[in-house]
């Protein structure tokens, strides 16, 4: 198909772009909304959002998970808070600020009108949540506490202890059950979607495996709405879940939907090390940690001494040397970089040499050991849960870890994919983050577009198919559809090989991290260009996957995802050799400042760079230009 | 460490069960649990045998997907510690462990150790939220809550809806779960006007699959999240409460 990238970035200035575009959109009637029936996939703070929201408005709306319940996915896992232009600490935050922080720590790769936005409703989520029940941290006045986060010098983070990710998801996951109670919402529990079904170019619904039973059925709706989350598990280690995935997004990039900046990942600084080879995932310690902790190694290569024995003089606090007014909450990319530096520099501490340390010290000497528990404790628990090692006796260990993925399927204003119909929000789309993500903005931008962006968008499109019924599915297209799902189910299962899912897995990511991770050069990424596909040659030959389709079969959802996660592994990789610049999380060693800086190129990559699938030949890049008229672009500096 | 296992297989919620004896060989103390069942699973496949399923996700203690019975206690030895969270550094060397799936008449078996728990969603669908539809909340800041209460509710909505504590219960009674859920809503102001109708919905709906709660207290101690059974007092206060109440006075019904 013809594509024209058409951002739909609606006229005027900056501040009314959003309320203008809310007043010329169409809106359906509240008498007609239940005429129409909306897909949402996945149940995270985007999808349960969305799910819950369009059904309040009227629509009719069935909602998918691969979980046994809406209330688990990876969303739970956030930690630190979420960001909001309130103001309640009266240090001088605006939405304007909160807009400008979001692009610049983006490192000037986004959409400004679609950051205002976020920054315009951000205030209305907490508000929400507040009303729902979140149990936000108060102070003993009982009003809202607020604390700080990486890349912003206000306090504007809202959190919940150190499990914000859960209660707002608890929050969303009960506003759906409210609905699924009433009836208006038809959830299904289990089921994973594999592809997507498009009638004369616009999506008529999907394809879903009952992971259960084995059963691929199909289902209908006017609109599709994708919030399937991101991709680090193409690392194998990162901080997702286990199960995180690419495949919804991928099967519709497969079907002509844009894939935009795949490369631009996140590479988290405070995750716990990895003790192991066979080590399933990382953990992630909340970046709230860097309010209290100094980040520190020995001034010495190679010095085996305990911390204990190190004394003040002979540590290197180097964020706080290199960057002395942003110290320790110097944004993620930047930190996780200074990290990798100080390891290459054979600083890295702990058994494996694989960490830096962050060192609560000098917080427990001042604000007391009790302070520190009330604000961290169960961070600092979960520390000594996995290695073993008490926080408040001596520094943590850190080191960075993928996290984020900032890529995604490319969306308009309104949060459409190119495919008509069918959208994408959270951080399975590519839109607010540019090229890094500010701490405490997913759990903003996930809710933020579940509910208060796309329920209002959805409508401009629905308008157009007033007392039209979805594509029955008994259409040949979903019947050809279920076919492809089952012959790749079919041929998953015969190949009968000699190794596992994992080990490919393993393998692939490996690949990825040392050529596409936290450093990328072109000699690396022409070299992961030609591993990647033998490897995947020898998956499709050679991977072994046992039990039977028609039973819960983990290893087979795992396999059909590892294979999504190959071609994927192929998009980022071109991607980033194509971007000859560094930016945000993707740094390329050939583009950097004399300090070891990302150095942008806003000359020949102002851009965004959407990626369409040929099949059996490499993607097509289309160009979306960056305009930026009210953030003057300049090299972000945190000293 | 050299370990032996006794694990559940089943094939589904009717299919006969059985343990069967694994080998887990050369694991190290440093790996958790679920990565020293990843570790047999991959020997087992390269054996032609089909790997054992048992439900995990996020390996944070987070997301309450893992739930498994290690030697007869729900998430194993350690206390306050979901099954992902715990290390093989727990157990000796030459040991052997007995995993079992969530044993519950209201959670039946899908396969090895994988259960279904959708009653609970069930409880939560009955009223386990407060009335908000999106758009109509007030300033966050508008109505001040106690930082005791918004502690003490935050202790209970920290429940991560694992099921140990049915597991642990002699009853198979889902008290402990309830009662977190009922407890978060109805210590905040912003759930005060549902909580009598809230707790009766939940209560009524819970009693329809689980067993009777007779207080032994196993869930307090099985619980990961460690939620007090003092939400269990103030759930039957409150439902004591909603069946005395008159329910149309109260602008309630």
């Amino acid at each position: 198909m013809t594509i024209t990238i058409d951002s739909k970035v609606p006229a005027g200035g900056i501040a009314e772009k959003w309320d203008n575009h809310r007043f010329s959109i169409r809106l359906v009637n509240p008498a007609n909304k239940r005429k129409y029936k909306v897909i949402v996939i996945g149940t995270g703070l985007a999808g349960a959002s969305a799910a819950a929201t369009l059904a309040e408005l009227g629509y009719e709306v069935e909602a998918f998970t691969f979980h046994d319940t809406a209330r688990r996915a990876h969303s739970i896992a956030a930690q630190g808070g979420i960001n909001a232009a309130k103001n309640y600490p009266n240090d001088g935050d605006s939405i304007h600020r909160l807009f400008y922080d979001t692009v610049k720590g983006g490192d000037y790769r986004s959409r400004e009108a679609n950051v205002y936005r976020l920054a315009q409703v951000s205030n209305e989520i907490i508000d929400q949540a507040t009303a729902q029940g979140v149990p936000f941290a108060r102070d003993y006045g009982g009003l809202l506490d607020n604390r700080s986060f990486g890349g912003a010098q206000v306090s504007r983070t809202f959190y919940a202890r150190g499990q914000t990710g859960q209660q707002l998801l608890l929050g969303a996951y009960q506003a759906l059950a409210r609905q699924v109670g009433l009836g208006t919402v038809k959830l299904h529990v289990r089921s994973e979607m594999l592809e997507v079904v498009m009638k004369d170019g616009r999506a008529a619904g999907i394809v879903t495996r009952d992971l259960t039973t084995g059963e691929v059925s199909s289902h209908s709706a006017h609109a599709v709405v994708l919030a399937t989350g991101g991709y680090s598990n193409v690392y194998y280690l990162s901080t997702n879940a286990m199960t995180c995935n690419v495949t919804a997004a991928w099967r519709a990039h497969r079907k002509g939907a844009l894939f935009a900046n795949p490369c631009y990942t996140q590479i988290h600084p405070t995750c716990i090390p990895a003790s192991d080879e066979f080590q399933s995932k990382l953990t992630l310690m909340s970046e709230s940690l860097r309010n209290d902790g100094r980040i520190w190694v020995s001034k010495t290569a190679g010095d085996t001494r305990l911390p204990s024995q190190i004394s003040e003089d002979e540590r290197d606090y180097y964020l706080e040397r290199i960057y002395p007014s942003f110290g320790n909450l110097a944004p993620r990319d930047v930190s996780s970089r200074a990290a990798m530096r100080m390891i290459d520099e054979e600083k890295g501490v702990g058994p494996l040499k694989n960490g830096v340390y962050l060192d609560f010290a000098d917080s427990i000497g001042r604000l007391g050991k009790e302070t520190i528990e009330a604000r961290y404790g169960n961070l600092f628990e979960m520390y000594e849960r996995i290695t073993d090692e008490n926080p408040y006796q001596g520094p943590m260990r850190i080191y960075p870890a993928p996290h984020y993925t900032m890529g995604g399927l490319w969306v308009d204003y309104n949060l459409m994919t190119n495919i008509p119909g069918l959208y994408s929000i959270g951080e399975a789309n590519f839109s607010d983050h540019g090229a890094n993500r500010l701490g405490a903005s997913a759990l903003m931008q996930g809710l933020a577009d579940g509910y208060f962006v796309l329920p209002y968008t959805i409508g401009d499109y629905l308008a157009d198919f007033l007392n039209t019924t979805p594509v029955p599915t008994t259409d040949p297209v979903f019947t050809e559809a279920e076919k492809a799902v089952g012959d790749r189910t079919r041929r998953l299962l015969d190949t009968k090989g000699s190794r596992s899912v994992d080990w490919f897995h393993r393998e692939l990511g490996k690949i990825m991290l040392e050529h596409c991770g936290m450093a990328r050069s072109r000699s690396g990424l022409e070299k992961a260009l030609s591993e990647i596909p033998a490897l995947r040659e020898e998956y499709e030959k050679d991977v072994r996957v046992l039990g039977e389709a028609d039973d819960l079969n983990q290893a087979l959802e795992n396999a059909g995802r590892v294979a999504d996660f190959f071609e994927l592994a192929e998009l980022m990789c071109r991607d980033a050799l194509d971007r000859e610049e560094s930016a945000g999380g993707h740094f390329r060693v050939e583009y950097q400042t004399e300090e070891g800086e990302a150095q942008r190129d806003d000359v020949n990559f102002s851009h965004v760079s959407a990626w369409e699938w040929n099949a059996g030949a490499s993607a097509t890049k289309h160009a979306e230009p960056l305009e930026f008229e009210y953030v003057k672009l300049a090299q972000r500096s945190y000293k | 460490m050299d370990l032996k296992l006794r694990v559940w297989r089943q094939g589904g919620a009717a299919g006969p069960g059985g343990f069967k004896e694994y080998n887990a060989r050369g694991i190290s103390e440093e790996a958790s649990f679920l990565e020293m069942l990843d570790i047999v699973n991959e020997e087992l496949t390269m054996a032609g045998e089909e790997p054992i399923a048992f439900d995990h996700d996020c390996r944070e203690g987070i997301c309450g997907t893992c739930g498994l019975m290690i030697n007869g206690q729900p998430h194993g030895p350690q206390q306050g510690t979901a099954t992902c969270q715990l290390h093989m550094r727990k157990f000796g060397d030459g040991d052997t462990i007995i995993i079992e799936p969530w044993r519950a008449l209201a959670f039946p078996v899908i396969k090895d150790l994988v259960v279904d728990r959708s009653a609970f969603d069930r409880i939560v669908e009955a009223g386990g939220y407060i009335s908000v539809d999106t758009g109509s909340a007030p300033d966050a800041n508008l109505t001040p809550v106690p930082k005791e209460a918004s502690d003490a509710a935050f202790d209970a909505a920290a429940c991560i809806g694992c099921g140990a504590c049915v597991a642990a219960c002699p009853n198979s009674a889902a008290q402990l779960f309830t009662s977190a859920k009922i407890g978060h809503l109805n210590l905040l102001p912003q759930g005060q006007p549902e909580r009598l109708t809230r707790t009766a919905a939940m209560v009524d709906t819970m009693e329809e699959f689980f067993g009777s709660c007779t207080n032994h207290g196993e869930c307090e101690s099985a619980c990961p999240q460690g939620i007090s059974l003092d939400y269990i007092a103030q759930m039957n206060k409150d439902y004591l409460r909603s069946q005395l109440a008159d329910l149309r006075r109260s602008g309630q019904k």
